[in-house]
């Protein structure tokens, strides 16, 4: 059985490359894919971690959370394309309307 | 069947009460109606007394001119049946309580909505409810001209059964929720003519001054239940020995509540130095003034110290506090009706003085004589006013006895009657007034608590009496007629609604006192036989004073008595009569003294200073100052500074998703941080 380690701080270095991606960057689209790299270290985690233990449901939980992603991709870029035919640009930035 | 008759007392007040909810229906869906489209259409203005006459009678005002007095009506004779079987049971027995329903229970404190009937509370039904009937029906006929004709009466008849409560009432909660009603009622009908500015003010100042009555009485009510535990009156007189055995109830406990009580009484009953709201209330409506102002709410104070008599018997310091306070009344007003012009100004300072009298009589110890005088005052006073009215009706509204004269030709039925009440209030012998009047004076002569100085005091305001009234007579119905030629043609003697009342309160005037004539004069006095049971000994033995006056010295006093009224007379007879140019000598002589007693003393003017400017000024500092600045400022104060505390805080909502992302992150670290915590 190998030891996760090496896995998990995979996992963590993919984590910090998308939160970094989500706080840093301005362009809406990358946002979106900083936050699919997001997903996938954490779905890395729960398949180093089922695999360790030998239980199946950290694999299940990973297409569980695939599948999310899948949506949440789709609808995440049909607003993208909503407020660029409405605003002409995914630049986050410009896009501050809503406040005080 | 213990009670017969007397099972259906709780009918008395309820007749009244349910001409006030018929005809306020009627007032409210047919009257309003038509008084707003008048308004709006312009042609408001009073209902004068135009070439027109009456105009057009709608049917409602048909129905309330019936129902109006018709309830009062059928509430006097059930009073007549209510009295009748109270009297058939022996004299000890007389007190009956009806308890309708338990009202306040808090605690210990317990008031029960109940009536109670018993010789006083008898005497007062039969007053309200008798000379009350006959003053619905004069206004019938006296407020024929006016427009808002349903919502008179729904007050009249309203009065009337606040009146009703507070005499029949067996505790002194009910009595004073009589009490205040009487004083709303009061307030609405002086202010009846309420688009005339003087009418709504005299109103608000009979409010006002009330008010200032009412907290003393109120906090008589609280003493009471503080030392007796009760309100009700059979419980608190029946303690009365147990208490001031075991050193509860102190003499300066007693004289604290019942100078609370008197309080009250000044306020009500128009005595010094609450006196001053009676002469503005004239404003109202004559039979208003008549009803309220003479017969039946200015004697509520007498009442309810006559109902309180054993508490004030063991308070000597109140008690002579009552009969100072009412001999001054009874010479000072006495003194500022010679000088008034106005016809009912004459007649409300006359009530003052006579309403002076019978707190006389209370303070001395003989409430019967207080009450008799009561009763015939409500007879001969209500007359007055009535023929007052009548007079006023047939000038067309004027009121300056300057610009009468000579009406007793044309007026015959109202000259007549007004001069029997005239020769009533004066105390000619065989008259009602003159048995009141004279038991009282020979009362404060006699009684233990009675002195010389009251005597003389009251008898001169009798002599006072008689001649402010002969001189209302003269200047009203003799000499030359001072009449603007307008009026003189309208003038018409008053409709029978109007003048059969006159004539039935003549009766009463003349043969009201028989009931009560005294013993020195052969009589019986069934009135103090009557009212015996309520007073009890502690009173008898005051009243009687011993017994060691002699009957010579009594029919002296009586003699006095009727002398100084006859001077009073004789007096005004020469300086109005015989020498009219007479009086405007004597004014321009004293000049000084004149204007004094014309502007009454100036007391009016002296409160405005003291006592209303003061506050007026005060409350302008509380509204100005202290509410605008300080509380107003705690308010916006609180306000703005979480409107600040908002504007700075909003500017943390940017907008920048990028700025959501990182206090997100910065969220998740911290909650990290927390949970790996050591």
């Amino acid at each position: 059985m190998m030891e996760p380690s090496a896995y998990l701080l995979l996992s963590g270095i993919l984590f910090g490359i998308g939160v970094a991606g989500v706080v840093a960057r301005k362009n809406a689209l990358i946002i979106l894919m900083s936050v699919e790299i997001m997903l996938n270290a954490v779905n890395v985690a729960f398949i180093a971690i089922g695999s360790y233990l030998g239980d199946v449901t950290g694999s299940v939980f990973a297409f569980m959370v695939m599948t999310v992603a899948a949506a949440e991709a789709a609808v995440g870029l049909a607003i993208l394309i909503a407020i660029y035919r409405l605003k002409e640009t995914i630049d986050i930035t410009e896009l501050s309307v809503l406040k005080w | 069947m213990v009670g017969g008759i007397l099972n259906y007392l709780w009918v008395v007040p309820a007749l009244p009460l349910l001409g006030v909810i018929v005809n306020s229906a009627i007032a409210l869906l047919s009257e309003r109606p038509v008084l707003l489209r008048e308004n709006a259409h312009g042609e408001g203005g009073h209902g004068g007394v135009d070439a027109q006459g009456h105009h057009a009678s709608p049917p409602y005002r048909k129905l309330v001119a019936f129902i109006g007095p018709a309830v009062v009506g059928a509430s006097f004779v059930v009073s007549i049946l209510a009295v009748l079987a109270l009297a058939a049971r022996p004299a000890h027995d007389r007190l009956f309580v009806q308890v309708l329903f338990p009202w306040v229970q808090a605690g210990t404190f317990q008031a029960k909505a109940a009536f109670q009937l018993d010789p006083l509370s008898a005497v007062m039904i039969l007053v309200v409810t008798g000379v009350g009937f006959l003053i619905h029906v004069y206004s019938v006929g006296y407020m024929s001209h006016e427009k808002a004709f349903a919502r008179y009466f729904v007050y009249l008849n309203l009065f009337t059964f606040a009146m009703l409560l507070l005499v029949l009432g067996s505790n002194f909660l009910v009595m004073f929720v009589g009490w205040e009603g009487v004083g709303l009622c009061s307030y609405l009908l002086i202010g009846y003519w309420y688009e005339k500015k003087s009418a709504a003010d005299a109103g608000k100042k009979a409010f006002v001054v009330n008010r200032v009555g009412d907290f003393g009485f109120l906090v008589a009510i609280f003493l009471i239940f503080w030392t007796f535990g009760s309100v009700d009156y059979t419980e608190v007189f029946a303690r009365i020995p147990v208490l001031s055995e075991s050193g509860v109830l102190t003499t300066g406990i007693a004289t604290a509540i019942t100078l609370l009580l008197f309080v009250g009484a000044t306020g009500k009953s128009a005595q010094i130095p609450l006196y001053v709201w009676l002469p503005d209330a004239m404003e109202g409506p004559t039979p208003v003034s008549a009803l309220i102002h003479a017969a039946t709410m200015v004697t509520a104070g007498v009442y309810m110290v006559a109902r309180t008599s054993a508490l004030y018997l063991l308070a000597p310091t109140s008690m002579a506090v009552v009969a100072v306070v009412g001999a001054a009344t009874a010479i000072f007003s006495a003194t500022i009706g010679i000088t008034q012009n106005d016809i009912k100004r004459v007649l409300a300072y006359s009530t003052v003085s006579q309403l002076g009298y019978m707190f006389l009589a209370c303070g001395v110890g003989a409430f019967t004589a207080g009450i008799f005088h009561l009763m015939t005052h409500a007879f001969f006073k209500a007359l007055l006013f009535l023929g007052s009215g009548s007079v006023i009706h047939a000038l067309s509204g004027e009121q300056d006895m300057r610009k009468m004269g000579a009406l007793r030709k044309r007026l015959p039925v109202t000259f007549t009657t007004m001069f029997v009440a005239t020769l009533a209030i004066s105390g000619i012998p065989g008259l009602s007034g003159f048995f009141s009047k004279d038991e009282i004076l020979w009362k404060s002569f006699s009684s233990g608590q009675g002195h010389v100085g009251l005597w003389l005091v009251g008898t001169v305001a009798a002599g006072i009496t008689a001649f402010y009234m002969f001189r209302l007579v003269f200047l009203t119905f003799y000499g030359d007629s001072r009449m603007d030629p307008d009026v003189e043609k309208h003038v018409h003697e008053s409709p029978y609604s109007m003048t059969v009342p006159l004539m039935l309160l003549a009766v009463l005037s003349v043969a009201g006192g028989w009931i009560g004539i005294p013993e020195a004069l052969g009589g019986h006095n069934y009135f103090e036989a009557w009212l015996a049971p309520v007073f009890g000994s502690g009173t008898e033995g005051a009243a009687h004073g011993g017994g060691h006056h002699s009957l010579t010295l009594e029919y002296l006093l009586m003699a006095g008595s009727v002398g100084v009224a006859l001077c009073g007379i004789g007096l005004a007879w020469y300086l109005y009569r015989s020498r009219p140019s007479m009086p405007k000598e004597i004014a321009g002589r004293v000049p000084g003294l004149y204007d004094v007693v014309l502007n009454k003393y100036y007391v009016d003017e002296i409160y405005d200073a003291a006592i209303v400017r003061r506050i007026v000024s005060g409350s302008l500092w509380l509204w100005e100052a202290f509410d605008a600045t300080f509380i107003d400022g705690i308010v916006n104060g609180v306000g703005a500074l979480v409107q600040g505390a908002g504007e700075r805080a909003r500017r943390l909502q940017t907008g920048v998703v990028g700025n959501y992302a990182l206090s997100l992150l910065l969220g998740a670290v911290i909650l990290v941080g927390f949970l790996i915590w050591p």
